[in-house]
């Protein structure tokens, strides 16, 4: 066999056998592959949410469920909104520059109201929910210049009333501020920018 | 191996049973495979106590999968709510421990095994740190147990899925998340992995779907890869000498003997002696003090809830305080790509050991003090992540991790120089029994 002249037309047939084989094997493997995307129900599952907001009083904080997260509406009181700026110099992003809030958010307190905060509790390290560590200081086992906000269990992240990220730890964003539209004095839609829309 | 054997196909000795025999080696090579794989394949004849560890985990493999089997007839993987407000997962896991005759024995037998799988399994890994197991002609043998590692990791995270309580669910999201960190193509991925925009009754159907046979097929497929290749070369032993150099006339090692009986029985003490302190967990501890079976997933998961202490099964620990060690952002990306990474590096860097590893004697009967010393502290640093890796997070813990992570990878990028300069033992000619 092996000194005996290579048929090339037979070897050319070969591999463009072998070639268009591979071809439809790959082809083979997208609808596997893309079976596990989103179904069309899980796409379609992502309405708004409207919440009332008129019986949470100052220093409250609420969750909601949003697209199966879980979304806080926080009632900050005058001395909440003050520790942001106490904080500033502490955070990764003070000026919320990276895009992670409409652009209606984008200022020193991160929301539409300065009092009401609406955030997605989902830590963007790891997608843990932080737990709400609203005293100050050592009381929650947290340090003694702690000023107030939220730590991840999972891996320590600590966030600002605001939900941006405190410097040196594993989450690399602020919360995520979902689009949300005041629809009364007391009622927000989470989830869409415009009402009606 | 079967293919080129050289053994003469069985001739009946005239009784009923021989004919048979020999019908079926006609056609099968069954006494070639019995003969290749057990009567005569001879093993060195020094084995200690560290070479139960291979049988036990197929023990243990063969202990998941019957239960399993038996599992899988009455679980649900249905992340919706009952008439009761339970997920229907959460609620046939509780049904299988309160009403399924006996299913509380069946499930505290695999979720016991789970971690009976990984304690036998590190054992067995470091039995082939000891004694060199990795190196030259086995490096295969280790790359396919490598292989297995990686899948029963893979089947242990799928299989904390399915119970669908607290733990289950917010393990899972930090899991999924983690491939978030990959740099453009993460987010995307992470959907993908998912099947939904957050873990939810999609995640829980393809996990158990992994869980009871995509994984184990492949990790059945590479234990059969690992013991085929093992046949191959044969085996390493606690002084690290090749018993092949010193062969009798009829080719047969002079140090080896024959696999059955001789280890047969023998590792038949060791599975009794295995047995014997799993029932005393399984009976008296199923939950492990909560290492086992964590406390926190005996409630239902909630999406909108992180439990305030969330840590993973304890033998995934060590390499939970690396990914936690890494605190800081490097070339741009965030230092959670790099947690990834290095957790990610951290069990990979195992399968770089048989090129690591420069030391000219493979047995740690033969290194000298450095190898000693080196290993015995990286046991410690590797106890103590795993230790940190259950505990919630901490300034002390976070330093401590990141020293101890720092050393496990200096441990193993060092190894090529510091395993050629120790002072070194001359290995003996043939095996020692001690």
């Amino acid at each position: 066999m092996s000194n005996q002249k290579v048929d090339c037309g037979r070897r050319r047939l070969l591999v463009a056998t072998a070639a268009v084989g591979g071809v439809g094997g790959l082809a083979a493997l997208v609808p596997f592959v893309s079976s596990l995307l989103p179904s069309e129900r899980a796409k379609a599952a992502g309405a708004p949410v409207e919440v009332d907001i008129g019986k949470l009083e100052p220093g409250q904080m609420m969750t909601i469920e949003w697209r199966g997260k879980p979304v806080w509406i926080i009632n900050r009181t005058k001395e909440m909104l003050e520790s942001l700026t106490k904080v500033a110099e502490a955070v990764v992003d003070p000026k919320s520059e990276k895009n992670q809030q409409p652009t209606y958010c984008q200022n020193d307190t991160r929301s539409i109201k300065p009092g009401i905060m609406v955030a997605v509790g989902i830590c963007t390290h790891l997608g843990c929910s932080p737990s709400s560590k609203f005293k100050k200081g050592a009381e929650e086992g947290m340090p003694s210049e702690w000023m107030g906000g939220f730590l991840c269990p999972c891996h320590g992240s600590t966030f600002d009333f605001a939900g941006r990220v405190f410097k040196n730890k594993p989450a690399p964003t602020n919360l995520e501020v979902p689009p949300h539209v005041y629809l009364t004095d007391t009622r927000i839609l989470i989830g869409e920018d415009k009402k009606g829309a | 191996m079967a293919a080129n054997s050289t053994h003469e196909k069985y001739k009946s000795d005239g009784s009923l049973p021989g004919h048979l025999l020999e019908w079926v080696d006609a056609r099968f090579p069954a006494t070639a495979l019995w003969r290749d794989h057990l009567s005569e394949y001879y093993a060195p004849k020094n084995f200690n106590f560290w070479y139960f560890f291979g049988s036990l985990a197929l023990l243990v493999l063969v202990i998941q999968i019957v239960t399993g089997i038996f599992l899988v007839m009455h679980f649900k993987p249905d992340a919706s709510l009952n008439a009761n407000g339970v997920p229907v997962a959460f609620a046939s896991v509780e049904y299988i421990m309160r009403d399924v005759p006996w299913g509380w024995l069946i499930r505290y037998l695999h979720s016991t095994g789970a971690s009976a799988f990984f304690i036998v399994v590190y054992l067995h890994m470091f039995r082939g740190l000891l004694y060199g197991s990795y190196r030259k002609p086995r490096e295969l043998i280790w790359l396919f147990g490598i292989g297995i590692f990686l899948a029963l990791m893979a089947e242990a995270f799928f299989g904390y899925l399915l119970p669908w309580g607290q733990m289950s669910f917010w393990g899972a999201q930090v899991i999924v998340n983690l491939f978030s960190a990959i740099p453009l193509i993460g987010p995307d991925l992470s959907i993908w992995i998912r099947g939904d925009f957050v873990v939810g009754d999609a995640t829980l159907n393809r996990f158990f779907s992994f869980h009871v046979i995509a994984v184990p097929l492949v990790l059945v497929g590479l234990v059969a890869a690992h013991v085929l290749a093992l046949h191959e070369v044969g085996s390493n032993n606690p002084d690290g000498v090749e018993i092949k150099k010193h062969k009798d006339t009829n080719g047969i090692p002079l140090d080896g003997i024959p696999f059955h009986p001789y280890y047969t029985v023998k590792d038949i003490v060791g599975v009794i002696v295995f047995l014997m302190a799993f029932s005393a967990v399984l009976f008296f501890a199923p939950e492990g003090g909560g290492y086992f079976l964590e406390y926190n997933n005996f409630y239902p998961a909630d999406p909108l809830k992180t439990p305030p202490h969330i840590a993973p099964v304890w033998y995934f620990t060590p390499y939970y305080s690396i990914l936690r060690a890494v605190v800081w952002n490097f070339f741009g990306l965030d230092a959670k790509f790099w947690g990834v990474v290095g957790m990610g590096a951290a069990v990979l860097i195992f399968a770089f050991l048989p090129w690591l590893d420069r030391s000219p004697v493979k047995s740690i009967r033969y290194r000298g003090p450095i190898f000693k010393t080196l290993l015995s502290i990286f046991v410690v640093v590797f106890l103590v992540l795993g230790y940190f890796g259950t505990q919630p997070p901490s300034k002390a813990g976070e330093i401590i991790s990141q020293l101890c992570s720092l050393y496990y990878f200096g441990f193993f990028l060092t190894m090529p120089w510091w395993s050629r300069m120790d002072k070194f033992k001359p290995e003996p000619d043939r095996v020692t029994m001690k």
